[in-house]
């Protein structure tokens, strides 16, 4: 017997709709368990003091600290070579074997575990180059783990930009320099931008990565020489260690909400700059 | 008789494909030189080959010679950005920067290194002043150029090259896109640049080819089959195939 088509119509509405449900459902459960586990415990005190008796008590500004350190110094690291790898595969040469390679390259590091990054770093940076445990430890790290996303998104988005661009450009005379930084960068930014606030939000919410080479120390970070605990570690040791389910609740409260700021402050930026530019 | 460009034995091939086969061809100076043809007859190649767009595509090979005032632009001295500057493009869709409309037509001279200040002012004015968009744009002038209608932008399109002081202006179907009032008014616009500059326009419409220009060469699979005086090429042409074309026998 064959089922009628506005039937089966039906149910794969129906089913769809159901699965996104489910989606959003599992999303907003979990950000709703956390915040209403950890929020009450997030008080002025919990974000403007340091963490006593290994966190049992006080609060976690170190790991505010070390966390926008070690975040935003390997983003630092990684958008322009990021950026310029991309402009290297989409304007300067052309497909081939060398670009096969770079591309392969990147996919092979956006595959592997952040666990292997981690003792990579630990290996590298902490050991071979003397760096120890340190935010400048772990930001390099985390730069080499999020470098494909960096390059795959502004591929992407360099790639996006109307060919036309380039025949009016070079039909003016500009050089290849010129079309890249007054042209391309330019309409490729808010897809650029995507994948640099991407990587913000990845580097810290990084925890095996960091915890093998910025270290876990509890103090308050003065230099990118030194150790620094980030709040995804810290989350990590106070529940592992069975040392505070309240704090440890807080502190992933403020992680979530810190990446929640971060994409929504993206997203008003990227509307800004296209609604100037367009 | 005075030549502008001229090419001797030009061949072009992308990858095994023939496009461009022998073309000679000499363009007289402060002119319109109509080309016309069916679809993949390689007009749009040729006129590419006048300021070596072509080579932006991979597996481009071309040979023979292109002479600017007596000069080889395929010889190796010739740098590309300058023989851009005096041999600029028009193309098909108008295709504004997504800048303002002072952007867009300060981007060819900021491109050839002029400051802000520095006479930019008056050279972006001179560039909308030579299509006649100043008195409609000046107070728009950092409004989007994207927000303009279709001939506006052409016009601005026409500015920005005029802007650079170009002596050649190559033009691939530039009014294919706009509707026929537009098309008329980009027309009185090519006639006024004629006085200054020397025009090469490839299209479609036989009609636009005969209106405008003084010369007509007719291209047929890769061959400029006839060229000469645009009344002989449209009411007595030599060959039979130009005839069968302009007569709309095909095409």
């Amino acid at each position: 017997m064959r089922i009628p088509p506005a039937v089966t119509q039906r149910a794969a509405v129906g089913l769809m709709w159901a699965l996104t449900i489910l989606t959003l459902g599992v999303l907003l459960f979990i950000i709703a368990f956390i915040l209403a586990n950890g929020l009450p415990h997030v008080t002025w005190t919990f974000l403007s003091t340091s963490p006593e008796s290994m966190g049992r008590a006080g609060g976690v500004l170190p790991m505010i600290v070390g966390s926008l350190w070690v975040a935003g110094l390997a983003v630092l690291i990684s958008a322009p070579v990021g950026v310029a790898t991309a402009v290297y595969l989409t304007e300067y040469t052309r497909e081939g074997r060398l670009t096969a390679v770079i591309r392969f390259g990147a996919d092979c590091l956006a595959g592997i575990p952040s666990i292997i990054f981690g003792l990579f770093g630990f290996v590298f940076f902490t050991i071979t180059l003397g760096l120890g445990f340190s935010i400048l430890s772990g930001a390099l790290t985390l730069a080499i783990m999020v470098l494909p996303t960096i390059i795959r998104t502004s591929e992407e988005a360099i790639r996006a930009v109307p060919k036309s661009y380039r025949d009016v450009s070079y039909g003016l005379g500009s050089t290849r320099w010129q079309l890249v930084t007054r042209v391309v960068l330019r309409s490729a930014l808010p897809g650029i931008s995507t994948g640099v606030v991407l990587s913000v939000g990845r580097s810290i919410s990084e925890t095996a990565a960091v915890m093998l080479t910025a270290g876990s120390a509890l103090g308050f970070p003065h230099s990118v020489f030194q150790s620094s605990r980030t709040l995804a570690l810290h989350f990590y040791v106070l529940s592992r260690e069975g040392l505070s389910m309240p704090n440890a609740y807080a502190t992933a409260s403020i992680l979530i909400i810190a990446i929640l700021l971060i994409n929504l402050s993206a997203y008003a930026l990227m509307r800004r700059f296209v609604a100037k530019v367009v | 008789m005075d030549v502008k460009i001229q090419s001797a034995g030009l061949n072009l091939w992308y990858g095994e494909f023939h496009a461009l086969k022998d073309v000679n061809i000499a363009i007289s100076p402060r002119a319109i030189t109509a080309i016309i043809g069916p679809s993949g007859c390689g007009k749009s190649t040729l006129l590419r080959c006048f300021n070596r767009l072509n080579e932006l595509i991979a597996g481009v090979r071309t040979s023979g010679r292109i002479l600017l005032d007596g000069e080889d632009i395929y010889g190796g001295t010739v740098a590309m950005t300058r023989l851009r500057k005096r041999v600029g493009m028009v193309f098909q869709r108008p295709n504004p920067f997504p800048l303002s409309v002072f952007e867009n037509v300060a981007y060819g001279l900021r491109v050839h290194g002029m400051r802000q200040g520095a006479g930019l002012e008056e050279a972006v004015e001179a560039g909308l002043r030579a299509t006649a968009l100043w008195d409609a744009l000046k107070d728009r002038l950092h409004g989007s150029a994207l927000e303009l209608a279709p001939e506006v932008q052409q016009r601005l399109c026409i500015s920005r090259l005029v802007a650079v002081e170009p002596e050649v202006l190559l033009m691939d179907e530039p009014c294919s896109a706009l509707d026929p009032i537009a098309t008329e008014h980009i027309e009185e616009l090519m006639r006024a640049l004629a006085e200054k500059y020397t025009i090469i326009i490839v299209t479609h419409n036989m009609q636009q080819a005969a209106r405008v220009s003084t010369e007509t060469g007719f291209m047929l699979l890769g061959e400029l089959i006839e060229f000469g005086p645009t009344p002989t090429i449209f009411t007595n042409p030599t060959d039979r195939r130009t005839e069968d074309y302009v007569t709309g026998r095909y095409g």
